[in-house]
C-alpha cells in the first residue's frame, strides 16, 4: 500500500520504543513565529521525545527549519524575527529572556545544510567549542577531541591529519566533523537542518548511520526534504504545511498508515 | 481554421538586418586595440622618463642616495633617507591608527549594524572617500594642527620631558601642530574609508552559514569575528590594508600641509619631518640640473614601492574570491 521503502525490522522497534513512557525533552506550546510582520508558525504544540530522532518533514517553506531554528534561538542574531509562546526544554522556558543563548547554544547542538568547517585545523574545530566553555588539561582535551571524532566515524581518517586544515576534507568528512564539533559539547539536543542535501549518497549513508548510533546519547531533531531519509532514520515525525503542524506521530504509523489526507497526498509525492 | 505551423517562408521575411561593412567591424577592433595599448605606452613612458631623469642621481651618488640624510640643495648633495624615512613612518602611523578603525567600522557595518543604520552609515564612509585630498591637507592644517598642539603635544611635551626613550619620540621642540604625527593622523582619515570599505564587502561574501554555525556553538560575538570571520576573510584583509597603505605611501597635498617639510632626520613623531611626495612637490617648481635629477629618482624610489604594495594587495584580495 506505501510507496515508501521502510525498512520494517527497525520500525517495528521504534514504534514499540514510541508506545513505551518516553520521556519529553522538548515541549513546545503554542509556539508562533513572526518575520517581521509575516507569521510563519502558526500556533505550534509538539513535544520531541528524549534520546528518540523526530524529522521534520514538509513542503519548501513550511516552517520546519524556521521550528528547528528556535531551539536553540539561532533566529535572534536577526532583530526582525522573533517567536511567541513557550519551549520547554527540561521544564526551562529557553523564549524567556533571561535565559543565556550562548549557554544555551552548547546545549543545544546545531548542523547546518552545507559542512561549515571553521577556519582552523582539525583539532581546533572540536578544541575550539569545547575551549569555549570548559578549561582543559591538554590531554583532557586530546582525549575529548578523540572521543568526538570516534563518536562522529571520523576518527581513522583523520588521526594522522589532526593539524591540517578541516577546509582540506571531503564534503561529506566536513559534515561528520561539523557533528563532531557539535557532540564534543556535550549537548542534550542535536538539531540537524538537512544535514545530507549537499551529500553524495554514500557519504548520506555514513551521515545516517552516525545518526543511528548518536540516538543512544542524543535527543536528535532533523529537517529533511527526503522521504526516504525520514523514514530510515527516525521515530517519530512531525509533518508541516504551510506553517502549521499538520500530523504527528510515529515515524512507522505516520509513513503506513497517517490520519490526515494531506500527510498522504505529500509522503506518497501527490504533491509538495 | 487556422493552420499554426512553425515552418517560416524566409524568402518572404522583410530584411531586417542592415549589411554592415566588414571595414568597419575592423576598424572598431583597432580602436580598441588602440584604446588599450594608450594605457600601457603611458605607463611605459612615465617609468622610462622618471628612469631616464633619475639616472643621473643614482650614479652620482650610488646607493648612497637611498641610504644618505644629506639634502643640501648650495652644495648639491641628495640622500633620500630622511624622505624615505618619513613616508614610511607616517604611512605605518596611519596604518596603526587606522587599520583597529576601520576593522571596527567594517565588523560593525556586517555583524552589529542594525538594518536601517547600514546604509546611511556605509554612504558617509564612501563620502569620506570622495574628499579631495587639498580639503584634507587644509582642514589638517588651519583646523587641526592647533588643537593638536594646544591640547595634545603641549600637554605630552611637559609630561614626558627628561624621560628615558618617551622623552625623546613624543617631544615637540616647537609645539606647532604640524609634524610627522600630524602627518600619520591625516593620512589615518584618509585611508579609513577604503580600507573600512573593502573589508566590509571581504566580510559580507563570507557564508551566513558560517557565521551562524559560530554562533550555534555558542560564540559571542567577539568570538565569532575573532575566531571565525577574520580568519576565514584571513589574506584578504591584509590585501585591503595593504591597498590603504598604498595611498598612504602616495599621498601628497594633505600631507604636505601638515608635515612641515623638514629636511633632517628626527626621533621624535612630533617634529616636522618630510616624505618623498612632500619633498618633490615642495621643490619641484625650482629644481634644476642634479636636484631636478635627485628629485626623479626619488620618484622612481616612490614609484617602485607603491608598485609592489599596490600588486600584493590585488593578489591578497583576489584569494578570498578563489574560494
Amino acid at each position: 500500500m506505501s510507496t515508501i521503502a521502510v525498512d520494517t525490522s527497525s520500525a517495528i522497534g521504534n514504534a514499540a520504543a514510541a508506545d513505551a513512557d518516553v520521556p519529553v525533552r522538548i515541549a513546545v506550546k503554542n509556539l508562533e513565529f513572526y518575520y517581521g510582520d509575516f507569521r510563519s508558525l502558526k500556533n505550534i504544540s509538539l513535544d520531541f521525545y528524549d534520546r528518540q530522532v523526530t524529522a521534520l518533514i514538509g513542503p519548501s517553506g513550511c516552517g520546519k527549519s524556521t521550528l528547528l531554528r528556535t531551539f536553540n534561538r539561532i533566529y535572534s542574531l536577526y532583530p526582525e524575527q522573533r517567536a511567541e509562546g513557550q519551549i520547554l526544554l527540561d521544564s526551562q522556558n529557553i523564549l524567556s529572556p533571561s535565559i543565556d543563548v550562548n549557554e544555551l547554544r552548547a546545549r543545544v547542538g546545531m548542523v547546518f545544510q552545507k559542512p561549515t568547517p571553521f577556519p582552523m585545523s582539525i583539532y581546533d574545530n572540536i578544541a575550539f567549542g569545547i575551549r569555549l566553555y570548559e578549561r582543559l588539561a591538554k590531554s583532557e582535551l586530546d582525549g575529548r577531541v578523540e572521543e568526538a571524532l570516534r563518536k562522529a566515524a571520523l576518527w581513522d581518517e583523520v588521526k594522522d591529519k589532526l593539524r591540517q586544515s578541516g577546509m582540506g576534507l571531503s564534503g561529506g568528512q566536513q559534515q561528520r566533523l561539523c557533528i563532531a564539533r557539535t557532540i564534543a559539547q556535550r549537548p542534550e539536543v542535536i538539531l540537524l537542518d538537512e544535514p545530507t542535501s549537499a551529500l553524495d549518497p554514500i557519504s548520506t549513508g555514513k551521515i545516517e548511520e552516525l545518526i543511528e548510533q548518536l540516538r543512544s546519547e542524543f535527543t536528535i531533531v532533523i529537517v529533511t526534504h527526503n522521504m526516504q531519509q525520514a523514514a530510515r532514520i527516525s521515530q517519530f515525525t512531525a509533518f508541516m504545511y504551510l506553517g502549521e503542524l499538520v500530523e504527528f506521530g510515529p515515524t512507522t504509523r505516520m509513513f503506513m498508515n497517517p490520519s490526515k489526507k494531506q500527510t498522504q497526498d505529500y509522503i506518497t509525492g501527490r504533491f509538495g | 481554421m487556422a493552420v499554426v505551423s512553425d515552418k517560416v517562408n524566409l524568402s518572404s521575411m522583410p530584411a531586417v538586418r542592415r549589411r554592415t561593412s566588414p571595414a568597419f567591424d575592423q576598424g572598431f577592433r583597432w580602436a580598441s586595440y588602440g584604446s588599450a595599448l594608450i594605457v600601457l605606452s603611458v605607463l611605459a613612458g612615465i617609468i622610462g622618463t622618471m628612469m631616464y631623469g633619475g639616472w643621473p642621481a643614482f650614479r652620482e651618488f650610488g646607493f648612497g642616495f637611498i641610504t644618505s640624510s644629506a639634502w643640501n640643495v648650495g652644495k648639491d648633495q641628495y640622500g633620500a633617507w630622511v624622505a624615505i624615512a618619513g613616508t614610511l613612518t607616517s604611512a605605518l602611523i596611519a596604518l596603526v591608527i587606522g587599520v583597529p578603525i576601520s576593522l571596527g567600522i567594517a565588523i560593525f557595518l556586517t555583524q552589529l549594524c542594525p538594518p536601517w543604520l547600514r546604509r546611511p552609515v556605509s554612504t558617509v564612509i564612501e563620502l569620506l572617500a570622495a574628499v579631495p585630498s587639498i580639503i584634507y591637507g587644509m582642514w589638517g592644517l588651519f583646523v587641526f594642527a592647533p588643537l593638536f598642539a594646544k591640547y595634545v603635544q603641549m600637554p605630552l611635551t611637559s609630561i614626558v620631558e627628561g624621560m628615558p626613550i618617551l622623552g625623546t619620540v613624543l617631544y615637540a621642540r616647537v609645539p606647532s601642530g604640524v609634524g610627522m604625527m600630524t602627518a600619520g593622523i591625516i593620512l589615518a582619515i584618509m585611508i579609513i574609508p577604503f580600507i573600512a570599505s573593502i573589508t566590509r564587502d571581504i566580510l559580507d561574501q563570507i557564508p551566513t552559514v558560517l557565521r551562524e554555525s559560530a554562533y550555534g556553538i555558542g560564540c559571542t560575538t567577539w568570538e565569532v569575528v575573532r575566531h571565525v570571520l577574520l580568519p576565514q576573510a584571513g589574506v584578504s584583509i591584509i590585501g585591503a590594508v595593504m591597498l590603504g597603505l598604498g595611498r598612504a605611501l602616495g599621498e601628497t597635498m594633505a600631507v604636505t600641509f601638515v608635515i612641515g617639510n623638514a629636511n633632517r632626520l628626527s626621533l621624535s613623531l612630533f617634529d616636522p619631518s618630510s616624505t618623498i611626495a612632500s619633498r618633490i612637490a615642495n621643490e619641484f617648481n625650482e629644481a634644476s640640473g642634479m636636484q631636478m635629477n635627485a628629485l626623479l629618482a626619488l620618484g622612481c624610489i616612490l614609484f617602485v614601492v607603491t608598485f609592489i604594495v599596490l600588486a600584493l594587495a590585488r593578489l591578497l584580495i583576489a584569494r578570498v574570491k578563489t574560494h
